[in-house]
């Protein structure tokens, strides 16, 4: 007797983790109030808790919950005088909305407003991460180096403004769809990126962020499968793949070339792939999709040399006529060098560094000092890693500069 | 709901550049808006040399030439619209031709409060 009710909270639990951002996401349009809606999912959830162990669990949880939900809160708003427009409430049918075309999710509804331009690019990852991922302010905030009254305020802020200036709960329609979408992986992507490359903040929170990121890709990719949304899954698959990979017992970081590729995690390369061939076979690739298609190549090689560079140069040319940058152009000349040489590769770095970009670029001078040093031109080398170093902030990328400098020849 | 759409812009992008709206531009966006049963007024106005700035501080009126502060874009004409929400506001104050040159800010009206 005693083990059945852990077993029910276990269960319960289970069904928290899977089910209730969805459950929110329907309460927020039903009840059109964030908050409103965070206290009825949890007072759905307390019901829940109360009144399944009796009756069972329903054939439908998750419309049970909204259900439950929906009342305590009119209940509420009664109590509390505070009418709404409760008119217009509509009824809960599943979650899920036939709007002529498409079946709309109310959890797309939720990502695009938590990521609508009108909020703050910072106050669109806080409340993404809020409310979509459910992470708490203090996970936020180690994540991000800021305080959790910080994160708090900027999470109100947000809500307010929703509020206040009437951002509507509503999946963009399809003229305003490429940008808004554009917003969406971007917050998708900055939050991946503070997972991965991140020095700050725990190596468990890290990985979280990492996860939550890739759950968020998976769900985009089930509701909106466009090939850039594909290309971002795979990009941020692809990366995370290579985690155990990535640094050393020290936690310095290991280099492509010299990672150890049976660490790699295979199901994660199998996915990545999966989703870059499914991006390009629709016709229309951008950004995300190359970048994840340079990515599946180096899955795919079994070390540095037999890497697909040509492909890899060309897919970098595509990126480019896109979407000039710098940045871009250094790793194309990284990539030219592997496929003609460290000459070629450097005369592209030092016209890049010579129209006075990325000068203050650590990677830049790093690069520089790599190519230097495979043809043997120590002085130069020496010179741009302690240019390098200069430049570099992160603790563990100059201990890797210096290890290099500390290398080289004639010290 | 109704929202104020502000246009500023610096006053020679606003009329000397290539991009610069012609008037007549500006009158066929008004009507269309007006169609759209989304206007509630709009006005071009004169540049920021004509303004005339008042307070009153301690009961006393001080009248100032100019505007209330330099700025880098002045104000050039506002649209006060009635929307269903802020998505169809920001795509009314996207078609302002002067949004072309300068920048629209979309405020909310608020509702005074007022007491008995």
């Amino acid at each position: 007797m005693d083990r059945q009710p852990q077993q029910f909270e276990l269960a319960l639990e289970r069904l928290y983790r899977e089910e209730s951002r969805r459950v929110l996401a329907t309460l927020i349009r039903l009840l059109g109030d964030f908050d409103l809606a965070e206290e009825a999912l949890h007072e759905a959830f307390r019901a829940a808790l109360e009144q399944w162990p009796e009756q069972g669990v329903p054939a439908n949880p998750r419309a049970w919950l909204v259900s439950a939900g929906r009342f305590k809160a009119i209940d509420q708003l009664r109590r509390g005088k505070r009418f709404q427009a409760l008119d217009e409430v509509e009824e809960p049918v599943g979650g899920e909305t036939w709007d002529g075309e498409h079946l709309e999710d109310d959890r797309l509804r939720l990502i695009f407003t938590c990521c609508h331009p009108a909020l703050a690019p910072d106050a669109q990852v806080a409340l993404t991460l809020r409310e979509v991922c459910d992470l708490t302010t203090e996970e936020i905030a180690s994540a991000f180096l800021a305080t959790p009254p910080t994160i708090a305020q900027r999470i109100v802020r947000a809500k307010n403004k929703i509020r206040d200036a009437r951002i509507p709960y509503e999946v963009p329609g399809r003229r305003e769809l490429p940008e808004r979408l554009e917003a969406v992986l971007r917050v998708v992507y900055l939050v991946f990126n503070e997972g991965y490359f991140a020095s700050s903040g725990d190596a468990l929170t890290r990985q979280h962020l990492s996860a939550e990121a890739i759950r968020l890709g998976r769900l985009l990719c089930e509701l909106l499968p466009e090939s850039e949304v594909r290309g971002l899954l795979a990009l941020m698959l692809l990366h995370e793949s290579r985690r155990a990979a990535r640094s050393d017992a020290e936690g310095l970081p290991v280099l492509l070339e010299e990672q150890d590729r049976g660490l790699w995690d295979r199901a994660l390369i199998a996915e990545g792939q999966q989703q870059v061939q499914a991006a390009f076979a629709s016709g229309e690739v951008g950004p995300y999709c190359l970048q994840a298609a340079i990515s599946a190549l180096h899955a795919e090689a079994a070390d540095i040399e037999s890497t697909d560079w040509a492909q890899i140069v060309g897919l970098y040319e595509v990126l480019l006529a896109a979407n000039p940058s710098p940045v871009i152009e250094l790793n194309r000349a990284v990539a030219l060098a592997m496929r003609d040489g460290a000459e070629a590769g450097l005369r592209q770095v030092e016209a890049i560094l010579g129209r006075g970009e990325l000068a203050d670029y650590h990677l830049a001078h790093a690069a520089r000092a790599d190519l230097n040093r495979r043809l043997g031109r120590w002085d130069e080398a020496r010179a741009a890693y302690r240019r390098a170093l200069q430049l570099s902030q992160q603790g563990m990328d100059r201990q890797f500069l210096e290890r290099r400098l500390a290398e080289l020849p004639g010290g | 709901m109704k929202y104020l759409c502000l246009i500023y812009s610096d006053e020679n992008a606003l009329h000397n550049s290539p991009d610069s709206p012609r008037d007549g531009e500006c009158y066929d966006y008004f009507q269309s808006v007006q169609q759209s049963g989304r206007m509630l007024a709009a006005e071009p106005l004169e540049p920021v040399a004509t303004a005339t700035t008042v307070r009153v501080r301690g009961g006393k009126l001080s009248v100032t030439d100019g505007p209330f502060a330099e700025t880098k874009e002045q104000l050039a004409g506002f649209y006060l619209i009635e929307a269903r929400d802020l998505n169809e506001a920001l795509q009314i104050a996207g078609g302002i031709p002067a949004a072309r040159v300068g920048s629209v800010e979309v405020r909310p009206v608020r509702q005074l409060q007022l007491e008995g």
